[in-house]
């Protein structure tokens, strides 16, 4: 029979092993990732050829005469983001700086949960209410405006992404220590004027990394444009036409009965193995704004 | 099935942590331990220790000898809590730290400074009261019994019996004995610093180490500590770090004075604080630094 | 400076707030129109008992969601399954275990770096990850499992991350005083480490479902149906032990519909009868999301009152 220390320090070895190997696995994750996109999207570019999905300027994977440029698909993407952010920053700017420099803590406290709250609605009902509500309302208001458009759907995300745009912007207004604000007002300076071009400034990465999350966040982001943007990939820059994502692009074909290994099948995975890339991006750029800031104070 | 049984108790003993072991088993080993007083109980030789690249204690040579107070005095930042925390070799929680020399604990002969030592085993027997009360958010009664159970306590009935003790020897008891199951946090400041000391020699340690125990007391909980303290050492041996000369005065048989790191001196309490042989020690005793 | 600017100046921080109340009033017009919205589209079907108790139906006023929370329950359990199988372990590991030095150091940052990258991954991408492996390499079909561990994945980042901010606040003293007595590491997590954070791992456990409760995407790329007329075989058998082994691999095989799914799947029909149903589900689903992040919030505030440090 071992001795107690004996038995306890061979649990304490073996304890340390499985939470190791608990941390280690979460590495597999990614590593998982990689392998898939990368594993299915060869098997894609054997079939199209790299220079057709990045020089053509037509997605038709379901037509007769198929043709894979991503550009449609990549536009219709960015033109989304692009309308949330729109709406997103100016309307997050506005509260944070409001939340930041002028609320009681009262209403901070009522006003944080309810914007963090913005993006745990399931996406899903965000859909429903941009296709059955945003849409109708927004064609009383700008004509010619189709029933699948990227327009109400952008609003929509704008509202969506407020937690990056408003609450992150205003985390790192309050990150900016108090004396520098106070030498501003001992100089007269209003809060507005001081907020404008003092704490802004001094907080710019982190509200910056907010800003570019948020826009990850909102080109990732597959029901609200699945349901409401429509299924038509279209190389444009008009908000009132139907277009088509890439992550709608995705659930557009998984949606079908894709035979596995099929050029459709295939297809969604070089298309995420794009949006991959594209997300990898714009979070190494909030990440590296966001390490500047813990150097600065 | 016999053995599926022995199998099985073994896994459960093995993830509940504890074993029918006596204490019984505890005290006769360290029974031999408890020497004549006044015998070597540390001995501290050519002892640096570094964090990391920086060198934090430099050649360290010091007897502590048993069941008496030896105090360790001197400016913050000379190495004295440093020091103390080598007995326990608490620094080994913490990546970079590197020992060199010898801290050999007597009458075993281990050197306690050696990579090799059991470090369970030798914080059973080197205990320690922090700097700041930190009692476990538990009962009063399963803050004493933790060191217990941990050790391989499971007899309910011994555990209460040395949880009494131990309270008793902290001076703890009457106070808190109509409510053992209260959570430790509602102590006040100094009983919740008797019951970390309770903490400590429930299990019985041959040598405790107090680390400044009352820099977060009032005076009177101070006092009451240190009248504790003074009884404890016809048990243990103790060694105490304080920022406070006085403290030092009143409670300790002997004192070493560090400074930069190195032991500059190390006496008789009395002698240091009359008649020290270094001008430095003379200096910081007269306040004229530190 | 001249005086008429200081005036329109302390002027700005009269109005300025005016107009940022304004901001966030128009935030909160937009989420009470949402919601009253969808509560009168569905007040129709949210009245009606069977609606809860009905399977889908190609008539829409006989259409229920009752293979919905069904399928939503079994694979939200799953996916807290997995997501604390794993997300504990590795927060208390990054937390309490990591030495930050040598190999195993570079591979700490490694897994560290990993986990905060996870958690900006597209929900979709990881429906891929899913699609490819689960499904086809691992031949794990369109299940139970499969979709449980889907989620897992999605929830995972979150849990780790309220682990190790949890762990965080414990103070080092208490590991001091428990290592002081003769704990060894696993004593000191057993019995310190874990209890006093549960609450907080609680708090991002919560947080983390309320995500995944709502998401489609992810379970729409592994393929789940959206016409489910029949429920999961329930595992539970009337002999001893009452639990058949074989039995619950088929519940964990078989194919599910969860609530979003279904809603997506209504939402995209062309009747407006359907469209009925769309919004009572999702008004099912909204109400599940705000309870449970009111739980989070009432957790967290609790948990900091409960461990004053």
């Amino acid at each position: 029979m071992l001795t107690f220390i004996t038995r306890k320090k061979i649990l304490d070895r073996f304890m340390l092993a499985v939470f190791f190997t608990a941390g280690f696995i979460t590495i597999f994750i990614t590593v998982g990732i990689v392998y898939v996109l990368l594993a299915d999207s060869i098997k894609f570019f054997q079939e199209v050829s790299i220079k057709e999905f990045l020089t053509e300027k037509e997605w038709t994977p379901v037509f007769a005469t198929k043709k894979f440029g991503i550009w449609p698909l990549i536009s219709g993407t960015f033109l989304i983001a692009a309308i949330a952010m729109v709406v997103s920053i100016p309307l997050g700017i506005l509260i944070a700086i409001y939340l930041s420099e002028y609320a009681s803590v009262r209403v901070k406290e009522i006003a944080k949960p309810i914007i963090e709250f913005m993006e745990a609605i399931p996406t899903v009902v965000y859909g429903y209410f941009t296709l059955l509500f945003v849409t109708p309302i927004l064609q009383s208001i700008v004509p010619d405006l189709e029933a699948f458009n990227s327009l109400a759907p952008g609003i929509v995300l704008g509202f969506m992404i407020l937690p990056y745009t408003a609450s992150m912007a205003e985390d790192s207004m309050k990150g900016v220590p108090q004396r520098i604000r106070e030498a501003s007002y001992a100089l007269g300076a209003t809060k507005l004027r001081t907020a404008v071009t003092i704490v802004i400034p001094a907080a710019i990465s982190g509200i910056v990394a907010g800003f570019i999350l948020g826009a990850s966040r909102a080109i990732g982001e597959t029901m609200v444009v699945a349901i409401a943007a429509g299924m038509y990939p279209n190389l444009t820059l008009d908000p009132r036409e139907p277009i088509q994502t890439m992550t709608g692009y995705i659930v557009q074909v998984a949606l079908g009965d894709l035979p596995y290994g099929s050029i459709e099948y295939l297809s969604i995975f070089a298309v995420g193995l794009a949006l991959f890339i594209i997300a990898f991006i714009f979070n190494s750029i909030a990440l590296w704004l966001r390490s500047r800031i813990r150097e600065a104070y | 099935m016999v053995m599926v049984n022995t199998i099985i108790d073994s896994i459960k003993s093995l993830f509940l942590g504890a074993t029918n072991r006596s204490m019984e088993d505890i005290k006769s080993k360290t029974k031999d331990n408890f020497k004549r007083e006044g015998d070597v109980k540390l001995e501290v030789k050519e002892l640096n220790f570094y964090y990391g690249e920086f060198k934090a204690l430099k050649n360290i040579n010091l007897k502590i000898p048993t069941k008496k107070i030896t105090a360790l005095i001197g400016p913050s930042g000379c190495g004295k809590t440093t020091l103390l925390r080598c007995f326990n070799r608490m620094h080994d929680l913490y990546p970079g730290s590197k020992y060199e020399g010898s801290i050999i604990f007597h009458p075993d002969g281990i050197n306690i400074a050696s990579p090799h030592i059991d470090l369970l085993d030798l914080r059973r027997r080197v205990g320690m009261v922090f700097q700041r009360p930190n009692p476990f958010p538990k009962s009063i009664f399963e803050n004493v019994a933790y060191g217990l159970r941990v050790n391989g306590v499971r007899d309910k009935k011994l555990i209460k019996e040395r949880v009494e003790w131990a309270l008793q020897s902290a001076a703890l008891w009457d106070e808190v004995k109509d409510r053992l199951d209260a959570n430790a946090y509602s102590l006040s400041g100094g009983q919740q610093q008797r019951l970390c000391i309770a903490r400590a020699i429930a299990i019985e340690p041959d040598i405790v180490l107090f680390d400044e125990p009352t820099s977060a007391l009032d005076p009177i909980s101070t006092s009451k500590i240190e009248e504790l303290i003074m009884t404890l050492k016809e048990k243990l041996t103790i060694i105490i770090v304080t920022h406070n000369m006085q403290q030092a005065a009143r409670v300790s048989d002997y004192t070493g004075f560090m400074y930069l790191g190195e032991l500059i001196e190390f006496d008789k309490t009395q002698k240091i604080f009359t008649i020290p042989s270094q001008k430095l020690t003379e200096d910081y005793i007269t306040g004229r630094f530190g | 400076m001249n005086k008429k600017d200081k005036i329109s100046d302390s002027k700005a921080d009269i109005i300025y707030p005016i107009f940022g109340f304004i901001g966030f009033f128009l935030v909160i017009s937009f989420l009470v129109t949402l919601i009253i919205d969808i509560l009168i589209d569905g007040y129709e079907k949210l009245v009606d008992p069977s609606f809860y108790v009905s399977y889908p139906s190609r008539f829409p006023e006989k259409a229920g969601i009752l293979s919905g929370w069904v399928g939503t329950t079994l694979v939200m359990a799953g996916a807290i399954f997995w997501s604390l199988l794993i997300g504990i372990p590795a927060g208390i590991y990054l937390e309490e275990y990591a030495t930050k030095r040598g190999i195993i150091g570079k591979i700490e940052h490694i897994i560290e770096l990993n986990i905060n990258n996870l958690a900006a991954v597209p929900a979709i991408i990881y429906g891929l990850l899913a699609l490819g492996i689960f499904v086809y390499r691992f031949q794990l079909g369109e299940s139970i499992l499969t979709a449980g561990l889907t989620l897992a994945i999605l929830m995972l980042p979150v849990i780790v991350v309220n682990t190790r901010e949890a762990i965080r606040r414990i103070p080092r003293d208490i590991r001091e005083g428990a290592y002081a007595v003769g704990a060894t590491k696993w004593d000191t997590v057993r019995d310190h480490i874990l209890p006093y954070s549960l609450g907080g791992i609680l708090t991002g456990l919560i947080i983390a479902a309320s995500r995944a409760i709502g998401e489609t995407a992810p379970l729409v790329t592994i393929g789940a149906l959206t016409f489910i007329a029949f429920l999961p075989p329930s595992p539970f058998v009337s002999e001893f032990p009452f639990l058949s082994p074989e039995k619950a691999w088929e519940l964990f095989m078989s194919p599910f519909t969860v609530l979003p799914i279904q809603i997506f799947n209504w939402v995209s029909r062309p009747q407006a009868a359907f469209q009925i149903n769309a919004a009572a589900a999702g008004f099912v689903l909204l109400i599940l999301t705000v309870l449970m992040n009111a739980l989070a919030y009432y957790f967290r505030q609790k948990v900091r009152r409960k461990y004053i440090w």
